[in-house]
C-alpha cells in the first residue's frame, strides 16, 4: 500500500523536557489509524506538528512527495491536511454553508452567492448520510450535527489527511454510530484517517492500524488485527509507577463527606464516601464528569437529584457560600479564572473567604489579616517579596498554594483538589503534595481529581473512576493498577455497584 | 517573616513600561489636577480666591456624592447611567410632597425610598433577566426621566421650606452645607469599601467575579446592594440640588451621569471592575469642577466646553484600556 504522510524523524522540545522524540511513522493511503497513549505520551505535540500549530525543532512532514513542514495550519490545510479538535471552531451564529465555506465563500459578480454555497453544502452532507440544513445556524445544531458540520468542512476542501481528537467524546451512542458511517466513507474515498481516541473499543472497531506512543517517544505500529487491548494496555503504561510520594500515617476516621445519588446533565447517579484523614482520588478520562462532581459537592452548579451529607448530617448546600459553611473547601481546576482574584494582594486573597472570621467585628481588623496571612505563609512556604504583593504576579506554585491558604483559615475539614498540580512546576508540585498528606493527616478528608497517573497512585488512599458520568469502579490501595484504571475510566471494563 | 524572595530580577523592559503606566495611573490624577489648578490661576484673577474655590466645590457637590455610589457599582464591572434621572425624580418628589404640605421627614424619605427601589429595580433585571447593566440602566434612565416629567406635569415645582434650603443653601463655619455633605459621602464610602467585608467582596466580585462565588460570596445580593447604593446616594443629591435650586425641577440632573461617570473612570476605577479608590475619585470630581469652572471664567463657549469633557472621559478609558491590557500581557 502506498503511504501518503510520512513523519521523518520529527522532533520537539520544551526547555526541559523532550515532547515528542524523534522516530519515523508512515500513514498509508485510505486508512483509518489509531494514535495512542497516556497523557502526556505527545500525540497533541505530534498532531500539532503535522498541521504546524507548533514548529518543530527537527524533521519532515513529507505528504505525497512534498514536504509541508514549516507551514502555518492554513497552509497545510490547504495542502490538504484538517484536524477536528475536541473543541469545535464553528461559529455559533452563522448558518451550516456559511461555516462550512467560511473565508472561502463562493462568489458572483463581487457579491457572495449564498444560493451556491447552501446548494454545495447540501451535497456535502448527504454524501455524509445526513440531512441538515445549509440554512440552520450553527447554535440550534446538536453536538453531534455540529461536528458532522466540522467533517463537512474539511470533505469540501477535498482533504487528503484528517485528524480527529477523541471525535466520540461528546457524542450519544446513536451519534457514534452513525460517526462509525462517516469515516467508513471517508475511508472507502481514499482519505487517511488520524484517530486519537482513549476508548479501545473503538481503536478494534474502525481502525486498520495503531500506533502507540509513550513519553514522546514510539513504543509500536501494528495491525489491529494482530494485538489485543491487553496488550495495547500494556504498551501504553509501560513503566512501573515509581513511589515518590508522602505515604499516610493516618488512622481513618468517621465518613466525613458522603454524596449520594448527585445527578446533573453531565453527571448521573454519582455516589460515594469520604473518610477524614483519607484521600479519594477521582479518575476518569476528560469528559467523564469529575470536575463537574466536585461542582455539585460545592454547590458551584445546580443538582438536578442527590444530596451531600456531611458530618452524618444532610447538608442543605445550593451555593458555594453553603458548602464552605458546611466546611467545605474546592481548590478549583483553572486557577487563574476560578480560584484567585489575581489584581489583589496576598493577604486579601487569603482571607476573602474568611473575613468574618478574621475581623467579628463591623470593621475589617487589618492588623488580623496580615497576621493570620503571614501566619498561612510561613506555614505552606508561601514565597512572595511582601504581603502585598499581586497574587498575579506569583509563580503558579504560589498561586496555588494561597488557593489554599483561604481554605485553611475557613477551617475546612473537607478539601476538593480538582488538578492540583496542572501547570506547577516540580518542587512546588512536591511541596502540594506533603501539604495535602499534611492535612490529611490531621484529620481532613480530601477529594483530588488528577489525570496524571503516577500523582493518582501514589497519592490515593482509594480511587474511584468515573465513566461518562457514572461511578465505574473503585479500587482500595491494594486493587491500584494503572491498567485497571485505564480499562474502567475507557469503559473496558465495568465493576458491580459500589456502595 | 518568610519573605524568601523569588529570585526577584531587577524589572525590564515590558515590566518596567508597566509599573510606570501603574505608576502614573496611580498618581497622574492628582499631577494633572495641579497642573490644571496652576493654569487656571495664572490666566484668571479670580480663580484662587476662596470665594470661587468654594463655589467650585458646592458645584460639584452633587456629582461627587453619586461618584460615590457609581463607584461601587463600576468596581463591580457594572455601570448606573439611571443616576441623573434618579436625581431628577427624587427632587421632584420631595418638592411635591413639601409643597403639598407632607413634613420635610416624609418628603425626604419618600424620595430616598424612591432611589432605594430605583437600585433594587435595576439589580432585579441584571440579576434575574440577565441583562448587562449598560442596557438595563439606559432603559431606566428613560423611564425615570418620564416619571420626573410626569410627577409635576412636566413643570417644575416650588415653595421649598427653609428647612430643607438648608441643605442645599447653608453655611458651617462658612464652608456650603453641600460641600460638608460630599465630603461626609466620600469618607462614608471609603471606609465601607476599604475596611467592611462589604467592601472586599465588591472588590473580589469586579476582580473576578466566578472566584468570588467560589469563595462563598452571594454575587446577586451583592450587586442588589451596589445599585441600591448608587440609587440611594443619587436621590440624596436630588434632594440637595433641589433644595439648592429652591425647587424641583423635571430636567434635574439630566446629562450628569456622563460627568459623574467620567469623574469616577478619571479618579482611577477600571470600568473593568475591580480597581480604583475613592481618594482618586475625590480627584476625578475635583477636575471635572476645576475644568468646568475655569472655562467658565476663561470665557469658554459651552459647546467647547462639551467637546473638552467628552474628550476627558475617552482620555480616561484609554487609559484604562492600556493600563489593563499591560495587565494581561504578564
Amino acid at each position: 500500500m502506498t503511504s501518503i504522510l510520512e513523519l521523518k524523524q520529527l522532533s520537539k522540545s520544551y526547555p526541559g523536557v523532550a515532547a515528542l522524540k524523534p522516530f519515523d511513522l508512515s500513514f498509508r493511503k485510505g486508512e483509518v489509524h489509531a494514535l495512542l497513549g497516556e497523557n502526556g505520551a505527545g500525540k497533541s505535540t505530534l498532531i500539532k506538528l503535522i498541521t504546524g500549530a507548533v514548529r518543530a525543532d527537527a524533521g519532515a512532514v513529507i505528504l505525497d512527495g512534498e514536504d509541508v513542514l514549516g507551514h502555518d495550519p492554513a497552509g497545510t490545510l490547504s495542502r490538504g491536511i484538517a484536524a477536528i479538535y475536541q473543541e469545535f471552531s464553528l461559529f455559533p451564529d452563522l448558518t451550516v454553508a456559511e461555516n462550512v465555506f467560511f473565508g472561502r465563500q463562493i462568489t458572483k459578480g463581487g457579491m457572495i452567492d449564498r444560493r451556491a454555497m447552501e446548494e454545495e453544502t447540501a451535497r456535502i452532507l448527504k454524501d455524509l448520510g445526513t440531512d441538515i440544513s445549509p440554512r440552520a445556524p450553527a447554535r440550534s445544531l446538536s453536538v453531534g450535527h455540529q461536528q458532522l458540520v466540522e467533517l463537512a468542512k474539511s470533505v469540501s476542501r477535498n482533504i487528503r489527511v484528517l485528524i480527529m481528537d477523541e471525535p466520540t467524546a461528546p457524542l450519544t451512542n446513536r451519534e457514534v454510530g452513525f460517526l462509525y458511517k462517516v469515516v467508513a466513507k471517508l475511508k472507502a474515498r481514499g482519505v487517511t484517517i488520524i484517530y486519537i481516541s482513549h476508548r479501545l473499543k473503538e481503536v478494534f472497531d474502525l481502525c486498520d492500524r495503531v500506533t502507540v506512543l509513550r513519553d514522546g517517544d514510539l513504543v509500536s505500529t501494528v495491525d489491529t488485527a494482530d494485538t489485543t487491548e491487553a496488550e495495547l494496555v500494556r504498551q501504553m503504561v509501560g513503566r512501573e509507577v515509581i513511589h515518590d510520594h508522602p505515604v499516610s500515617t493516618a488512622q481513618q476516621g468517621e465518613v466525613l463527606l458522603e454524596a449520594r445519588g448527585l445527578s446533573s446533565p453531565k453527571v448521573h447517579g454519582v455516589s460515594f464516601k469520604v473518610r477524614a484523614g483519607e484521600i479519594l482520588g477521582l479518575a476518569g478520562l476528560v469528559g467523564a464528569g469529575r470536575t463537574e462532581t466536585a461542582r455539585l459537592v460545592f454547590g458551584a452548579d445546580k443538582r438536578d437529584a442527590g444530596e451531600v451529607i456531611v458530618d452524618g448530617k444532610v447538608a442543605q448546600i445550593r451555593s458555594p457560600r453553603d458548602a464552605i459553611a458546611a466546611g467545605i473547601g474546592l481548590i478549583p481546576e483553572d486557577r487563574k479564572s476560578q480560584g484567585v482574584l489575581l489584581n489583589q494582594s496576598v493577604t486579601f486573597n487569603a482571607v476573602f473567604a474568611a473575613l468574618s472570621r478574621v475581623s467579628p467585628g463591623l470593621l475589617a481588623d487589618a492588623r488580623a489579616e496580615r497576621a493570620a496571612a503571614q501566619k498561612l505563609c510561613d506555614q505552606l512556604r508561601i514565597k512572595t517579596p511582601t504581603l502585598e504583593q499581586l497574587v498575579g504576579r506569583l509563580s503558579g506554585g504560589n498561586q496555588q498554594k494561597v488557593v489554599l491558604a483561604k481554605w485553611l483559615l475557613t477551617e475546612s475539614r473537607v478539601l476538593i483538589f480538582d488538578e492540583p498540580t496542572r501547570g506547577i512546576d516540580v518542587g512546588a508540585k512536591e511541596e502540594i503534595y506533603a501539604l495535602m498528606r499534611r492535612l490529611s493527616d490531621r484529620g481532613a478528608a480530601i477529594i483530588m481529581i488528577s489525570s496524571e497517573m503516577p500523582e493518582l497512585l501514589g497519592m490515593s488512599d482509594r480511587i474511584l473512576v468515573l465513566a461518562e458520568g457514572r461511578v465505574a469502579g473503585e479500587l482500595s490501595k491494594d486493587e491500584f493498577d494503572q491498567e485497571r484504571v485505564l480499562r474502567l475510566a475507557s469503559g473496558l471494563e465495568m465493576m458491580g455497584e459500589t456502595a | 517573616m518568610s519573605t524568601e524572595t523569588t529570585a526577584g530580577p531587577v524589572p525590564q523592559g515590558g515590566d518596567r513600561r508597566r509599573a510606570i503606566v501603574a505608576r502614573l495611573a496611580q498618581y497622574g490624577i492628582y499631577f494633572a489636577l495641579l497642573i490644571l489648578v496652576v493654569f487656571f490661576t495664572i490666566s484668571s484673577d479670580v480663580f484662587l480666591s476662596s470665594a470661587n474655590l468654594l463655589n467650585v466645590l458646592r458645584q460639584v457637590s452633587i456629582i461627587g456624592i453619586c461618584a460615590v455610589g457609581l463607584t461601587f457599582v463600576l468596581l463591580t464591572g457594572g455601570i448606573d447611567l439611571s443616576v441623573g434621572s434618579v436625581i431628577g425624580v427624587a427632587g421632584m418628589t420631595c418638592a411635591t410632597l413639601t409643597a403639598a404640605g407632607f413634613p420635610v421627614v416624609v418628603a425626604v424619605a419618600a424620595a430616598l425610598a424612591f432611589g432605594l427601589l430605583a437600585g433594587l429595580i435595576a439589580g432585579f433585571i441584571i440579576n434575574e433577566a440577565g441583562i448587562p447593566p449598560l442596557i438595563t440602566t439606559l432603559g431606566l434612565m428613560t423611564t425615570f426621566r418620564g416619571v420626573s416629567y410626569i410627577i409635576g406635569g412636566g413643570l417644575p415645582v416650588y415653595g421649598v421650606p427653609d428647612t430643607l434650603k438648608f441643605l442645599g443653601q447653608g453655611y458651617v463655619f462658612g464652608i456650603p452645607v453641600p460641600v460638608i455633605l460630599m465630603a461626609a459621602t466620600l469618607a462614608f464610602g471609603h471606609i465601607v469599601l476599604t475596611h467592611t467585608r462589604f467592601g472586599r467582596e465588591v472588590y473580589g466580585v469586579g476582580g473576578n467575579e466566578e472566584a468570588a462565588r467560589l469563595s462563598g460570596v452571594n454575587v446577586k445580593w451583592l450587586k442588589y446592594k451596589v445599585y441600591a447604593l448608587s440609587g440611594t446616594l443619587a436621590a440624596f443629591a436630588g434632594i440637595v440640588l433641589m433644595a439648592r435650586v429652591n425647587s424641583g425641577q423635571p430636567k434635574g440632573g439630566e446629562g450628569y451621569e456622563l460627568d459623574i461617570i467620567t469623574a469616577v473612570v478619571l479618579g482611577g476605577v477600571s470600568i473593568f471592575g475591580g480597581v480604583g479608590r475613592l481618594t482618586g475619585v475625590l480627584a476625578g470630581v475635583l477636575i471635572m469642577g476645576v475644568l468646568a469652572n475655569g472655562m467658565i471664567l476663561l470665557n469658554i463657549n459651552e459647546y467647547v466646553q462639551w467637546v473638552v469633557k467628552g474628550s476627558v472621559l475617552l482620555a480616561a478609558v484609554a487609559l484604562d484600556q492600556l493600563i489593563n491590557r499591560q495587565g494581561k500581557s504578564g
